[in-house]
């Protein structure tokens, strides 16, 4: 495992390093995809020039990257290249070192025989957190997201590092990550209950309303993650002696008032918005990305990486300001349910759909922009396609994973009453 | 003592074949609002001004209305600098509370005023200058909190504007050097500027008691070729189409001034008809000639009961003195997402170096990046020794950025900046947003070194033109350039399609919901196919029976 890893590594530094020293280093971080108001360098660099200047990041509207960020990078400034690259080195890593303990023995005793070809052997499984890693260091949207400096890396080492801490049982680690993560973007919010579940299924409590031992580590649990939120909030106030960031930040987040053309939907929706349904449009478009959680929660709580798998997707999809970094990250996951290959539906076209949009994104947008010939009907038509590819994919692993979890339960070769092969439907 | 008005009028024929008109009134209103007692009683100041300003407690005010761009390289100095569009700023007495309040109310009380859309300046164009606008009157008031200062570049100046300004002198239109103001022929001018400007000034040179001054100006700019048909002769005639008749009888003194320093022994132009007087002033660094007419003395008119003042050119004039300071500034870039602003600021002197102040003001959806200023001198990093940077807040309040930049002598110095352009929402554009937006003119403030000794005495009769900016020294003077507005073009999106676009986008949430809700609501099932018609039908009649069915 050590070879083939130190091997995907040196591609990937030598992929990055080649990157940033050409003239593309320039061109990237300029790109809408890539960077969005929220996580671009350009502005992380602005905020710090502020800062010399001795007038606060926040008092304009250029910087929305949280304090800790700034004193962050007021040390790292000048080493950001290689920030940059580490980050990206240690998600690889963690995804590595996660998808080794997988639940592969758990499974074995319950099903009916003829499950056994569902069931994945330990040599498959053997090559799957290589296999995540390098679909992680050498997808392109991950490298385009490193040259371009992009903070949205960082996010990504932390959200990492939380599954990380997650699976390995370490609940007072877990909860600090992903009370960073939230610190950061306020979505990773809705990990919160898949990180719950997976922590309550390692110390075998089972997820019953009338036990005082749920109870017990839920609160557990909700203290160690609100503590530490509250921890970074204020040492966010006690470093600029203000409240302001969390206008800035979270207020931004949530309120969407710059309407810079990314690959999410929000954009052209609130820019040609009535302004009378702006708030109430603002609103359900938030709400979107969180009610999600208990649903789905409830339907898979026997499988929490799967949870935290959509909801890392439906965040991406969703959310305020995406881009392709964020993408990359819940993209990682998908070696981790190769065998769910027989069941997805869509996945031609899911894929080659990802892959006609992605090279239009650049063609359409120079079209609007820099050639005049085209308007912005054309990239937002892109990017609706895009999203429904999105969506489409998680559906379809969804669908795919709820169906053989029903195989695995009801066998994988069905027959109907008269003893002709069954067609199975959601009903 | 009362209120007194002098009214004068400058011609200075310019290099290029043009010639220039200023007109400058002045009424010194002897009132003290201050103390409180309401004035009801007014002689030579007009009343709605005098109540706009005992009304909003104003200190200073100035306002100017501009069409076109002056070309200093070609014209030289102007003597009142205005930006093109409309300009106010106003120093408030420290007495006001609500300084913004107080901004308002008085921007859309002299939008009525004087016919124009001042209504548009609100807080979003509105910035504190804490520099650059220093008061040009009495007083030690400098906290900037008082201080507001605007400007409408798109703001166009026609006769709406002209007539409510000329009604404002106490003749009006109808004596005194105001008769030539017609605007048929003002308008049809490369350059016309009016403007007014109020300030505390002392009443003599003891300095004992303060009057408020309001001068109003005119600078006019006559075309060679539109208004002057090729042919180098002007006329008050061919320039106004009036001559004048008589002077102001309410006015202390009428003067006409011709600038006749490059025509000493009148080889260069005739200048009919003659006068004895002749009077030497130093404005703007320089010592200059001028032949006077006074029209209070009923001689000047002669027989004909009329002054028409004729220059007919005989030879061609030597090179200009170049300006000594000058400002051009422009886009750079290319496409709708980025772009650079880049400001040049020449400095003429052979062998003196100054310093500048350099305002920008820049409107929000432009966002500025103060990480990639960079101010260079004959190729050289040139740092400012002072830069107050104040960012926008979207939808609230522009870019401001000020900064003391030394010139050096005989250079070129260039300010770039980069600047990303915003999507506004589509109710923000203007109705032609493909016109593009504009950037209101970079202020350049300098004292700028004099070859001639400046006069510091200002007290000492002396013409209007030369004693309006205060001189504290003799070795230099003040000067403020302005630079061009910049036209800049945003991404637009689709205006006609903002319901297609909220059924579109809703329909992908849709999409996305509809497919988790599926899979989370529904399990999976063995479909059994369904039977036919008759079996249907046979079915619901033995349900009806009671019998188990087929």
């Amino acid at each position: 495992m050590a070879a083939p890893l130190t091997l995907l590594l040196i591609v990937a530094v030598t992929i990055r390093a080649v990157l940033f020293r050409s003239s593309l280093a320039e061109l990237i971080p300029e790109r809408v995809e890539v960077v969005s108001p929220l996580n671009a360098w350009k502005r992380v660099v602005e905020g710090l020039a502020l800062l010399d200047l001795g007038v606060s990041p926040y008092a304009g509207d250029v910087f929305h990257e949280t304090p800790l960020i700034i004193y962050f990078f007021h040390f790292v400034s000048d080493y950001a290249e290689i920030v940059f690259m580490v980050m990206t080195r240690l998600v690889g890593c963690v995804f590595l070192l996660q998808f080794r303990k997988q639940k592969y023995a758990l499974e074995a005793e319950r099903y009916p025989l003829d499950c056994l070809e569902l069931i994945r052997t330990p040599k498959e499984m053997y090559y799957i957190p290589l296999k995540v890693a390098m679909f992680y260091l050498l997808n392109p949207f991950t490298i385009l997201s490193c040259v371009a400096k992009s903070t949205c890396g960082l996010n990504n080492a932390v959200i990492a590092l939380f599954i990380l801490c997650t699976v390995k049982g370490s609940s007072l680690m877990s909860a600090i990550f992903l009370a960073l993560a939230t610190y950061q973007s306020i979505y990773p919010l809705t990990l919160f209950a898949p990180a719950l579940l997976y922590l309550l299924q390692r110390l075998y409590i089972p997820v019953n309303w009338q036990r005082s031992s749920f109870w017990l580590f839920t609160t557990q649990y909700t203290f160690m993650y609100l503590g530490s939120l509250c921890v970074m909030v204020c040492l966010s106030f006690f470093l600029l002696s203000s409240w302001d960031f969390l206008s800035s930040v979270y207020g931004f987040i949530l309120s969407v008032p710059d309407l810079t053309p990314n690959i999410g939907l929000f954009w052209y929706f609130f820019a040609e918005m009535f302004e009378h349904f702006r708030l109430f449009f603002i609103c359900v478009f938030q709400i979107n990305v969180f009610f999600y959680t208990i649903p789905l929660s409830i339907k898979l709580k026997e499988h929490p990486i799967f949870l935290i798998f959509m909801q890392i997707a439906i965040i991406s999809i969703f959310k305020s300001y995406p881009t392709v970094g964020d993408i990359a990250l819940y993209m990682a996951f998908l070696p981790a349910w190769n065998h769910l290959y027989r069941f997805l539906r869509n996945i031609f076209l899911v894929s080659v759909v990802l892959l006609a949009c992605s090279t239009l994104f650049p063609v359409l947008w120079h079209l609007w922009i820099y050639a005049g010939s085209a308007n912005s009907n054309f990239y937002y038509a892109i990017t609706l396609l895009f999203n429904v590819a999105q969506i489409l994919l998680v559906s379809d692993y969804f669908y795919a994973y709820l169906r053989r979890e029903h195989h695995l339960t009801h066998g994988l070769y069905l027959k109907r009453k008269d003893g002709s092969e069954a067609t199975l439907v959601l009903k | 003592m009362g209120d007194q008005f002098q009214e004068e009028l400058v011609i200075r024929p310019l290099h290029s074949g043009d010639i220039y008109a200023s007109f400058q009134f002045r009424t010194m209103w002897d009132t003290d609002f201050l103390r409180g007692s309401k004035v009801s009683h007014y002689r030579l100041f007009p009343k709605s001004l005098g109540q706009v300003i005992s009304k909003f407690s104003v200190r200073e005010l100035h306002i100017s209305f501009t069409q076109g761009y002056w070309r200093t390289m070609q014209w030289g100095q102007p003597f009142l600098p205005s930006p093109p569009g409309a300009e106010l700023w106003v120093w408030f007495q420290d007495t006001v509370t609500d300084v913004d309040g107080a901004w308002k109310e008085l921007t859309n009380v002299l939008s009525g005023i004087f016919c124009a859309s001042l209504n548009f300046i609100d807080s979003t164009n509105t910035v504190q200058p804490s520099a650059s606008f220093k008061p040009l009157g009495l007083g030690n008031v400098t906290d900037q909190r008082f201080l507001r200062y605007a400007v409408l570049p798109r703001e166009i100046v026609c006769t709406e504007n002209l007539t409510p300004w000329k009604k404002l002198l106490p003749c009006g239109s109808k004596a005194g050097l105001a008769v030539l103001m017609k605007s048929e022929k003002l308008f049809h001018s490369s350059f016309h500027s009016q403007a007014l400007h109020f300030r505390p000034v002392c009443q003599d040179w003891k300095c004992k008691s303060t009057v408020w001054e309001l001068r109003q100006t005119l600078n006019v700019v006559f075309d060679l070729h539109t208004s002057g048909q090729g042919k180098r002769e002007w006329s008050l005639f061919k320039m106004f189409s009036r001559t004048l008749t008589e002077a102001c009888p309410l006015a202390s003194s009428s003067k006409v001034y011709v600038d006749v320093t490059d025509n000493p022994q009148g080889e260069l132009f005739e200048l009919s008809p003659t006068t004895p007087l002749l009077s030497q002033a130093v404005v703007l660094g320089d010592r200059r000639t001028y032949s006077v007419y006074d029209l209070t003395n009923q001689a000047t008119f002669g027989q004909t009961r009329s002054l028409n003042m004729l220059l007919r050119w005989r030879a061609a004039e030597r090179d200009m003195l170049r300006p000594l300071l000058h400002g051009e500034r422009y886009v750079a870039g290319y496409g709708l997402q980025t772009g650079e602003i880049h400001t040049l600021m020449y400095n003429n002197h052979p062998y003196r170096a100054f310093p500048v102040l350099l305002l920008d003001t820049v409107p929000w959806y432009l966002r500025l990046y103060i990480h990639t200023l960079t101010v260079t001198s004959k190729g050289r990093d040139n740092k400012p020794s002072y830069i107050h940077y104040q960012p926008s807040k979207d939808r609230l309040r522009p870019h401001l950025l000020e900064m003391l930049v030394q010139l050096p002598p005989n250079s070129v110095t260039e300010v770039t900046m980069q600047f990303e352009r915003a999507l506004l929402k589509w109710t923000e554009y203007t109705p032609d947003p493909n016109h593009g937006f504009y950037v209101g003119s970079s202020v350049i403030s300098a004292l700028v070194p004099s070859v001639v000794a400046m006069d510091t005495n200002s007290t000492r009769e002396c013409p209007l033109f030369s004693s309006f900016f205060p001189c504290k020294e003799e070795s230099s003077y003040f000067m403020r350039v302005y630079t061009e507005p910049l036209l800049v073009n945003l991404p637009t999106p689709d205006f006609s399609m903002p319901y297609n676009v909220i059924c579109l986008t809703c329909t992908v949430v849709a999409v996305g919901y509809g497919s988790l809700y599926n899979l989370l609501t529904r399990t999976f099932q063995v479909e059994e196919p369904s039977p036919g018609l008759a079996k249907r039908l046979a079915n619901i009649i033995r349900r009806l029976r009671g019998v188990p069915l087929l």
